[in-house]
Order: structure tokens, then C-alpha cells, then sequence
């Protein structure tokens, strides 16, 4: 790789030992994809995938001390993935216990080293940092050192900045030197489609199920999507980013997708078209029934198939402003064609504190709370990733939460009846 | 009598090991596989993802571990930085395919930031590499990125 002067004398000591081996961290890793040069870090804030206190993680927290002492810190604020408790959600007092004093015992220790490097807010914990209440979105053609597949796709996909699948640590690393090694998804060439998705359902397609069928087809490869414009829209309004939101941290997370184009509608698929697509693509077609085996095809790991749900997660990635006021109504809604006052199954919509503040000031947050169910800006994740939870039935309408956990996936139209009518499990 | 096979890789980190293979015919999650052993101090590094038939249950530490690429959580690479750092690692990762972003983190991070702790890492060793190596059989890596398999 090519280093500028500044680069390379950063690379030789200059700046310190520590500022030397986060620039060598970010040389190696550029060699490793054939980077021939760093590019200028442009976005206004960072994003970080790293938000819990875990105690496995002492690793990460004496290498960001070391950073901290040295005085590594990046001039870039970041926004940084949930936290991951919350009292506000269901937990037994055993439960509690293990999360409170074993297994992220170091949560206040590691948010005091976030703000030392440069937390933006106190609360700027949230996956879904580029939704215009928490106020990290990039621009197009900005390049991002982000981390957290899920925001780093949409970013990519839908507002059109540049950033890879970076990995934590790498994230910050990226922010503190103000230069990423460019390869990937920063250049043009790597921006390219290497797959055609032709959509033809006979309906709009669950964002979670076709996320889910596209991510493992391509896994990492960049698909052009055809043919969802029928039911999207050319627009990108709130619904549809909100649509967009899912379906990406589905190819994120059942394959390794860190950008998709869909013609007619994100932008460089309306600018450029058909150029974006590479000779010789791959084309995979994608019907109801398609969707259907892929859906039939999710293992359920509950250790009774057919047990009661004891909770129900929405909202990973994080639910938007337009999700929660929609959702109110479909519960409401719900509520009375079944007779019921409140939802029959513990319910948790999870959204970022900011889109939470904003929600409060809508009627909907009173009619929301009426129907029982409660809002957290836990991450639903590591609230489910221990032995203890990973051991409850819960169910959600999540892909990602679904691949990462025990948790069971039910479509939109399924969750809404099992919170508000019950019913047994499919 | 043992077959000896070599393969020929690009080196990632360097260094020379040698170690039984254990193998892995799909991706590896590397927070699903080095949670459970990371956070209840199991020293040997017992895989826990459940949905890793090739893996599930097996002890990673010390193994020449050989995959096709990781997948999963983009907290992938620094779960392989800790599990560097708590001496939990595999001997060597041997990727059949060529790196990922997130193995390649872990992997560069343990290098650079971890003292006295080496996990050398080799990819693009070719699908007949995978095909060929079986949990059991010795491995040789040597500086060049060339894995000597014999069993």
C-alpha cells in the first residue's frame, strides 16, 4: 500500500507507539484485500458496534484504555450500538442477577471509556443511528468507518455513503487515524452487482423473508434487485426506508450482504441503472413460493416446539418512528377484533432513545401503553444471547434476531395475532 | 500408511505451527461459536453454536482450525481479539477462501495488539483444500503459507 507522508511517519512512531500500531492495524488490514492506498474518513460521526459492558470482553477494554492513556482518541463523535439491559424489560430476578452482576458487570465502567473517546450523547446508543432523530446520516459518496452490519448496509444501500463490513475495533481504529484503507465496497468497481434478483411475487414480499432468501444466495456479494418497485414505490418515504431498514439487516445477517441496489428506487440504482450490473451476473428469481421454502426452511431450536410464547421482541434493528405509530394501530386494532383489552403475551418494541423521545410526544405513545405493550431501547440481541433466555420461548418478527438466537420468527400478520388473540405455535 | 498433501495459501499473519485440523464446511460465526467459552471461562474453547454440525461441542483451542470463511456479527473480529488475548485461540485459522473483513480484523488485531500470543492465518487455500483436510489429520504450516496435511 501507498502511504502518504503523514501516513507513513504516523506508520514510523511519530506520533507515539500507540497512534503507530492503530495506523499498522489499518495498513495490514487494507493488505489483506489488496488496498493500494487510505482514504480521508469524510462522514460527520462514526458509528460503533460495541455497546456492552460484557465481562468476556476485558480484552476490548484494556486495549481502549491503552488507546485512552495515550491519548488515541478520535475528533470524530460516534453513536454506538444498544445497550444491552434495560429495566423495563421482563426479566426474573435470577435473570437479573446474572445480568446485572456477572455478565455485564463492566456496563458502566465501558460507557465512562466510550465517552472518553468520544461518545456523541449520553444515550447515543442505538442501531439505527441514521434515522433523522438520533441525527447520524451520512451523506452520498461519504466514507464511513462504521462497524454494525445492519447500519452499514443501509447506509451504503440507501443513502448512498462508502463503508465495508468493518469489524469492532477496526470501526474506531479508522476514526482515530481519520483515514480507512480503500477496497471493497469504497470503490466503484466493488459497488458493482455480481447477482440479479428478479421479484416476482403476487404480493409485497415480508422485508425480513426476501432479506433473508437474498442474503443466503449472494452471502457477500452486491445483488441488483429488480422488480420491487411495484411494490415499494420509487419514493423513499418513511415506509419504504423503514421496509428498507429490515430487509437490509436480513441480507446482513443471513448472508453478509453490505450493499444492494433496487432499481427505480435507491440511489445509485437510479442513477446509473443497468450499468451497475457486472457481465455474466447471476440471476436467482424470487416468488411466493420461494419465500415460502425459505420460510418453512428456519430451524425452530425451542426445546418444546409447541410451548406458550413467554415474550415477544420487535424492533431489530431498532423500530422507526413511522414503524411505532403503525404498529399502534395494527395492535389496536387487533385488540378489538379479538375481544382482548391488553396483549396476551409480554410485548417489547425496542427503538433508539431519540425516536423513543419523539414517540412520547405523539398520542400514540398513551394509546400504545394502553394495549400493554412496553417500549425499551434494549438491544434484543444480547438481551437474549445467555443460557438463561437463550432457554425461553420468545418470538419475534425479526430475521436477525431470529439467526443469532433461540428466538422463533413469525411473519408481521402472525406476531399481530399471537400478541392479540393468542394462539398456538405454527 | 499416511498420505502427506500440501496446499498452498496467501499469508495473512505469519507464523509456523504445527496442529491436529479440526474442520468446518461452513462458515464459522465466530461470536456464536466463542461466546459461551469466552464469558464461563472454559479454557479449551468448546465451540457453542448450535449451528455448526462441524463444530458443535468440539475444543477450538490449540487446533488448526480449518474453514471455508466467518460469518455472523460484525463483532466477529474482536470476539477472535479476546479470544486471542485469553490464550483461547486456535493454533492457526486456514481459510479455504479468501478472507473476510471481519475474520481478517480479529486476526490482524491479535497480531498487532496481543503480545507473546500467535495465531498465524493462511486463505485462499482452494475448495479441494476443504475437501481434502478431515478432523484428526496433522497440519504443517509453514512460513510461506504452505499447509503440509498428513493422515
Amino acid at each position: 500500500m501507498i502511504l502518504t507522508k503523514e501516513q507513513q511517519a504516523i506508520l514510523d512512531g511519530e506520533k507515539g507507539e500507540t497512534m503507530a500500531k492503530v495506523m499498522k492495524t489499518l495498513v495490514m488490514y487494507g493488505d489483506a484485500f489488496g488496498a493500494e492506498r487510505m482514504v480521508p474518513v469524510t462522514s460527520k460521526y462514526n458509528h460503533l458496534v460495541t455497546s456492552f459492558g460484557l465481562k468476556m470482553m476485558t480484552p476490548v477494554f484494556d486495549l481502549m484504555q491503552q488507546l485512552i492513556d495515550a491519548g488515541v482518541v478520535s475528533e470524530q463523535k460516534f453513536s454506538v450500538d444498544p445497550r444491552p439491559i434495560d429495566k423495563n424489560v421482563p426479566a426474573n430476578p435470577l435473570q437479573k442477577l446474572i445480568f446485572n452482576k456477572f455478565m455485564y458487570s463492566k456496563q458502566d465502567f465501558y460507557e465512562d471509556q466510550l465517552k472518553s473517546l468520544g461518545l456523541l450523547e449520553d444515550d447515543a446508543f442505538t442501531c439505527t443511528c441514521y434515522m433523522d432523530e438520533v441525527g447520524n446520516k451520512p451523506k452520498k459518496g461519504e466514507v464511513l468507518s462504521w462497524a454494525e452490519s445492519s447500519a452499514v448496509v443501509y447506509a451504503n444501500s440507501v443513502l448512498g455513503a462508502r463503508c465495508n463490513r468493518n469489524s469492532g475495533i477496526i470501526d474506531i481504529m479508522g476514526s482515530i487515524a481519520g483515514c480507512v484503507p480503500e477496497f471493497g465496497l469504497l470503490t466503484d468497481e466493488g459497488r458493482k452487482a455480481t447477482w440479479i434478483i428478479e421479484i416476482k411475487t403476487e404480493k409485497k414480499p415480508e422485508a425480513q423473508l426476501l432479506g433473508s432468501a437474498i442474503g443466503m444466495k449472494v452471502m457477500e456479494a452486491v445483488p441488483y434487485i429488480k422488480g420491487l418497485d411495484k411494490w415499494l414505490g420509487t419514493e423513499l418515504d418513511d415506509a419504504t426506508c423503514t421496509y428498507l431498514k429490515d430487509f437490509g439487516a436480513a441480507t446482513a445477517s443471513n448472508g453478509a450482504v453490505g450493499l444492494y441496489h433496487i432499481e427505480n428506487l435507491t440511489p445509485e440504482a437510479k442513477e446509473q441503472g443497468d450499468a451497475l450490473i457486472c457481465e455474466g451476473a447471476q440471476v436467482y428469481v424470487i416468488d411466493d413460493a420461494e419465500l415460502e421454502r425459505v420460510y418453512k426452511s428456519y430451524p425452530v431450536i425451542w426445546k418444546k416446539a409447541d410451548a406458550s410464547p413467554k415474550l415477544c421482541f420487535m424492533g431489530c434493528p431498532h423500530m422507526s418512528l413511522e414503524q411505532l405509530k403503525s404498529w399502534t394501530e395494527r395492535v389496536e386494532k387487533g385488540l378489538a377484533e379479538a375481544g382482548n383489552k391488553k396483549v396476551v403475551i409480554p410485548t417489547v418494541f425496542t427503538s433508539s432513545p431519540a425516536v423513543l423521545r419523539e414517540f412520547e410526544k405523539t398520542p400514540y405513545a398513551e394509546r400504545l401503553r394502553a394495549t400493554g405493550v412496553i417500549t425499551s431501547y434494549i438491544c434484543p440481541l444480547m438481551y437474549m444471547n445467555n443460557p438463561l433466555c437463550a432457554k425461553m420461548p420468545v418470538i419475534t418478527s425479526s430475521n436477525k434476531l431470529r439467526t443469532y438466537t433461540t428466538s422463533r420468527y413469525y411473519t408481521d400478520d402472525e406476531i399481530l395475532v399471537q400478541i392479540t388473540k393468542g394462539g398456538a405455535a405454527k | 500408511m499416511s498420505q502427506i498433501r500440501e496446499f498452498k495459501g496467501r499469508v495473512v499473519t505469519p507464523g509456523t505451527v504445527s496442529a491436529e485440523a479440526l474442520v468446518s464446511h461452513g462458515g464459522l460465526n465466530t461470536l456464536a461459536s466463542f461466546q459461551k467459552a469466552l464469558q464461563f471461562g472454559d479454557k479449551t474453547a468448546t465451540c457453542g453454536d448450535q449451528n455448526n454440525p462441524d463444530l458443535y461441542g468440539k475444543q477450538m483451542l490449540g487446533k488448526a482450525l480449518c474453514l471455508p470463511q466467518t460469518i455472523g456479527s460484525t463483532t466477529g473480529g474482536l470476539v477472535l481479539y479476546c479470544a486471542c488475548a485469553m490464550e483461547r485461540q486456535p493454533a492457526c485459522m486456514l481459510f479455504s477462501k479468501p478472507i473476510d473483513s471481519l475474520a481478517a480484523a480479529g486476526a490482524i488485531l491479535a497480531d498487532v495488539w496481543v503480545d507473546n500470543v500467535k495465531m498465524p492465518v493462511v486463505d485462499c487455500l482452494g475448495d479441494e483444500f476443504l475437501d481434502y483436510v478431515k478432523d484428526g489429520m496433522t497440519i504443517t504450516l509453514k512460513d510461506d503459507g504452505v499447509v503440509v496435511v498428513e493422515g
